[in-house]
């Protein structure tokens, strides 16, 4: 990985020279960052606002019985989001043991099998792509209909909604994994081949390992989407409310956007704080799931330059 | 290719069969989504899934709540896909209580009839479906006469002063705010102040189901009007004012006393469930019905709406002994 840093630095440290010696240029340069960070901080300013006012609104409230209790409507004042928490958890890691290996997979047939001279291949990778512009609530009808009724008759359990959300990310984790994928130097399958590799071990042992940071944020991203999902489930059954722990192939499930949905709504004000708390308990199971990825995707960098 | 690099090459694949397995065991359960029952004769246990008018989760959640206090083994989970959603999902013979803010329709009801199921409508509390205005509203009172000019389908009014026989005179715009389409209770005042259900001008701020948006947007502005259940009224007293309404025997203004004796006329409503014969075969589920009509008064004030009289909860205890 040296050679093409020192490219990219010497490439950079060409451009810096080039615009220092032309003074628009200069000016052009520097009205062209400014225009970008002032883009930046509309969106770091949006996320701060809304922390800040989420937290002044849940201040009071925040203590574990977010955690341990479940929600109430006679003792607003103990109400937590227990179920919540453990649904979300859940159906998060189903959907990431989803879409982990079929993304993946379906990445590694687009980029290293696929003929893109068959137009049936063409056919699927244009359908990868609008497929990840369909509106979230689509896929729930798409669960409804075949997960939870229908050809798979799961019913109204988290499996359904795990299946539905993965559904509703794997074009992500594709797409993803497909740019990682492709960023993998030629030179590299050439050489493995070379030494009398076969296809597949080229691919699992030289290809996949270095995509592995690529396909980890792919897959933070498909996750970070999935988890703020509400209406999808709310068609496929996520219950609004749910005082008892949730179970894989049980009905009778909540996750942490439709209960925080749902206590908003109400018309007691009481309510309103504990929705702002649940937003925050959400930005800590979003933070902490996305901290381990990131910590598994630095793992796996690491031993890859080791 | 050694062993240990093997091995750490399979780590992630370990680790999420792992999971996969540690989760799969926390789906063990004994009693499946339409199993349970009851074990013996003393406790209950199973499943109780209600579902519908996200209005009336509110008293189910309560109801829910205060049953499972006295009966930890049941688990009670209550859904809200609204009225519209929670019938199509009954007839579907996928829950066992169906909660509704307005009476069933009739295509609703020959659905469930289309699919064999049975069901019975048992009134679990009242409601007074609430018209706000912005406090320095001079207007305290108005007809049903002209509630109809203001929100009928033809309407094309746009100012307070353009109201007909008006108690007072108010020169401002006319703001209105108004639930989604698919609300039971945008279905109830259409039927109530419109005379036909689901007919309404168009041209007003559909708040969806978000009634606080309502409240938000009457508050801050002077010729603002919402209406919304009785609930989201006692929690904005210092925010919006109820206006009373003049049915032809004078003003009546919302509340307890005026929704019991029926004098708070056509916008008194009882809000109801809908358990259906299946349902009621467990035991758990007619344990949870009779619970909920027969303590309506605590579970009303505990979800801010008004209890039902006797009579209304007779009748409701009676109609439950005519099925199953």
């Amino acid at each position: 990985m040296k050679s093409p840093n020192l490219a990219a630095s010497g490439a950079a440290a060409a451009t810096e020279r080039g615009l220092l010696s032309n003074g628009r240029g200069k000016t052009v340069g520097t009205l062209f960052a400014s225009l970008l960070f002032f883009g930046l901080s509309v969106a770091m300013l949006g996320l701060a606002w809304l922390l800040v006012w989420s937290f002044l609104r849940a201040q009071g409230r925040l203590s574990w019985d977010l955690f341990t209790n479940p929600p109430s409507t006679l003792d607003i004042e103990s109400a937590g989001f227990r179920p919540a928490i453990l649904g979300t958890l859940m159906v998060m890691a189903f959907v990431f043991v989803v879409i982990v290996p079929l993304g993946v997979g379906a990445a590694i047939y687009l980029e290293e099998y696929a003929d893109r001279n068959r137009w049936y291949n063409r056919f699927i990778e244009l359908n990868i792509q609008n497929l990840a512009g369909v509106p979230a609530v689509v896929f729930g009808i798409l669960g409804l209909a075949f997960i939870a009724r229908g050809p798979f008759g799961l019913g109204f359990i988290p499996l359904t909604a795990s299946l539905t959300l993965a559904l509703l990310v794997l074009p992500t984790v594709i797409l993803a994994t497909r740019e990682a994928i492709r960023a993998v130097p030629d030179s590299i399958r050439q050489g493995s081949l070379a030494l009398g590799a076969t296809k597949w071990q080229t691919i699992s042992r030289q290809v996949l390992p270095v995509s592995i940071p690529g396909i980890t944020t792919g897959v933070i991203l498909a996750v970070s989407r999935a988890i703020g999902e509400a209406a999808p489930l709310l068609l496929v059954g996520a219950t609004t409310f749910v005082v008892f722990d949730p179970e894989l192939f049980n009905s009778g499930y909540t996750v942490l956007p439709v209960q925080i949905y749902q206590y908003a709504t109400r018309a007691q004000p009481e309510f309103h704080d504990l929705a702002a708390a649940g937003v925050v308990i959400m930005l800590i199971v979003l933070l902490t799931m996305n901290g381990f990825a990131i910590w598994l995707r630095n793992h796996f960098d690491k031993k890859r330059v080791g | 290719m050694d062993l240990k690099v093997q091995s750490k090459r399979i780590l992630p694949v370990a680790v999420t069969g792992l999971l996969a397995a540690s989760l799969a065991a926390c789906g063990n359960s004994d009693d499946d989504e339409n199993g349970g029952g009851s074990n013996g004769g003393g406790e209950l246990s199973g499943s109780v899934v209600a579902d519908g008018s996200s209005t009336v989760a509110p008293l189910g959640e309560a109801a829910a709540e205060l049953f499972m206090t006295e009966n930890p083994g049941v688990q009670v989970t209550v859904g809200t896909s609204g009225t519209g959603g929670g019938f199509e999902k009954f007839c579907a013979g996928e829950t066992d209580i169906s909660e509704a803010s307005r009476d069933i329709k009739d295509e609703e009801a020959q659905a469930c009839a289309d699919a064999g199921i049975e069901f019975v409508q048992l009134g679990v509390a009242n409601d007074a479906l609430t018209v706000m205005a912005n406090q320095d509203n001079p207007v305290d009172c108005l007809t049903v006469e002209q509630l109809q000019q203001i929100w009928g389908p033809d309407s094309t009014l746009s100012n307070w002063s353009e109201i007909e026989g008006l108690d007072a005179d108010f020169d401002e715009e006319l703001d209105l705010y108004g639930p989604g389409t698919d609300s039971g209770t945008f279905d109830f005042f259409t039927e109530a102040i419109n005379g036909e259900g689901g007919v309404q001008r168009t041209d007003y701020n559909n708040i969806g189901e978000d009634d606080n948006s309502g409240i938000l947007g009457v508050e801050g502005s002077a010729g603002g009007l919402f209406y919304s259940g009785y609930s989201y009224y006692l929690e904005n007293q210092d925010r919006v004012k109820a206006i009373e309404i003049d049915n032809g025997d004078g003003c009546v203004a919302p509340a307890e006393e005026t929704v019991q004796d029926g004098s708070y006329a056509p916008l008194g409503r009882q809000l109801y469930i809908f358990p259906s014969d299946q349902g009621l075969e467990k035991e758990q589920v007619r344990a949870f019905v009779e619970y909920f009509v027969s303590n309506s008064g605590e579970v009303a004030e505990a979800a801010g709406f008004i209890g039902l009289t006797e009579d209304q909860e007779a009748e409701a205890l009676e109609s439950l002994d005519s099925i199953g």
